[in-house]
């Protein structure tokens, strides 16, 4: 039996390509501007010394990563509605994401603002900052500098995690993958283009992040 | 229509997560060995074997785990071999676990002192004598937590494998929820089943990294 492969079948369908590779790129944006800013929130609320509100979140942190992304995806999409609380295929699938790395990004963040020597807080404390000056000009940019790559291999995590979400009919890349292929039977070369995509949008993302961090952390170091 | 109690759900649930286990392990274990020899071609310093294993642990890491299951699975039968959705799943999960145990382990080797492979190369080891007595027992110890820590990944992981048609714990709960229309309940239920699984690995895991840093010190 010999298979021809034909990789040109896919080149009529390129709009759906794109299109879903512009949904991947939104997801992952929205999805990852939200859920770093929750972990900012929840690592704050993890490393404060409120007893009940840390264990919450620790609690929350502890069932998300100890449980599938697909299977958030579905309890979301599929089982929130018998609450009365209705999603279309995006938002569910952003409210997934973000939940998700809003837990993995508390943990990761938290790491960050422990490793704060305890010297910096005590000066700032007696410059007469209050909390919030002191988490905002003190703790927060220095512990996100020290887990910046562990935060960014986060964010591709999520990036390459979506690809699960055509399972809820939002249609980003791998969606769009599926939906060749059913309409041209050439599975073996959609998947296998569409891998070689991701492989390409990974690798831009973790190299935008690292710019990104510079930009961050760097400008900052004269002041 | 018969009518599925909450019991019937978690019945139905648990015998569906016997065969998640059993594809987590069978990846860990075979995904181990694959990845413990990629760890021997990376470390043992002929450049090319080092960019392939290199190359091969950017790609599993870098695209996502279902398009590595759908190529495996629309793959093989193109070159003559019919896979089923579990062989499928197996070899795509063991060659995903591979590439992350290598990368893994390959930062515990490297993390053994070079003073270590002067004073066994001084003693006339070769490289495996040097892998076997001298980094690797070493290195073992540093390994564990971390290992243990990335069995949850793989234990995850092994929901993907659900969206191929192979019927582990998440099909079982979609399956379900086709029959009882309680999707709420029964992704409750799977969470839950997934959480019992995970959870006393992330403990133990966390209880190892403790104790390694207790002897650190």
């Amino acid at each position: 039996m010999a298979y021809k492969f034909d990789f040109g079948a896919i080149v009529p369908h390129w709009e759906l390509l794109l299109n879903g590779v512009v949904l991947t790129t939104e997801l992952t944006v929205v999805g990852s501007v939200i859920g770093v800013s929750l972990g900012v929130l929840g690592a704050w609320a993890r490393a404060s010394r409120a007893p009940v509100i840390s264990q919450i979140v620790g609690v929350y942190v502890e069932l998300i990563r100890n449980t599938p992304f697909l299977v958030q995806l579905f309890f979301i999409f599929f089982g929130l509605p018998a609450l009365g609380v209705k999603l279309t295929e995006f938002q569910a699938a952003v409210l997934a994401m973000v939940i998700n790395l809003g837990a993995y990004s508390t943990e990761i963040i938290r790491a960050g603002i422990l490793a704060i020597p305890q010297g910096q807080i005590e000066a700032a404390q007696s410059l007469a900052m209050n909390r919030v000056q002191i988490f905002r000009y003190v703790v927060i940019l220095p512990a996100l500098k020290k887990i910046w790559p562990a935060l960014s291999s986060q964010i591709v995590i999520v990036m390459l995690g979506s690809s699960v979400c055509s399972q809820i009919a939002a249609e980003e890349l791998t969606f769009a993958a599926n939906y060749i292929q059913a309409m041209n039977f050439r599975a073996f070369e959609v998947y296998f283009i569409v891998t070689g995509v991701y492989l390409v949008m990974s690798i831009l993302l973790r190299w935008m992040l690292k710019v990104f961090g510079n930009f961050l952390f760097e400008r900052r170091n004269h002041v | 229509m018969s009518e599925f109690t909450l019991w019937d759900i978690v019945y139905n649930l648990a015998l569906a997560a016997r065969w998640t286990v059993l594809l987590s392990l069978t990846a860990f274990v075979l995904g181990g060995g694959v990845g413990l020899l990629l760890l021997m071609a990376r470390t043992a310093g002929n450049p090319w074997a080092m960019r392939l294993v290199r190359g091969y642990v950017e790609l599993f890491q870098g695209t996502p785990l279902l398009m590595q299951l759908f190529i495996v699975f629309f793959g093989l039968p193109l070159i003559g071999i019919d896979v089923s959705p579990w062989v499928a799943a197996m070899l795509g999960l063991t060659l995903f676990t591979s590439a992350f145990l290598t990368e893994i382990w390959r930062g515990c080797v490297e993390s053994i002192g070079f003073g270590q492979w002067e004073a066994s190369a001084s003693l006339g080891m070769n490289f495996r004598q040097q892998m076997r007595y001298i980094i690797l027992p070493q290195a073992l110890r540093i390994a564990v937590p971390p290992t243990v820590g990335f069995s949850v990944q793989v234990v995850k992981g092994t929901a993907v494998a659900s969206i191929i048609g192979f019927v582990e714990l998440t099909k079982a709960g979609t399956m379900i929820t086709n029959a009882t229309y309680a999707p709420f309940t029964v992704y409750g239920c799977v969470a839950v089943f997934y959480f019992l699984i995970c959870y006393p690995l992330s403990l133990y895991a966390r209880h190892l990294e403790g104790k390694l840093r207790h002897v650190a010190r």
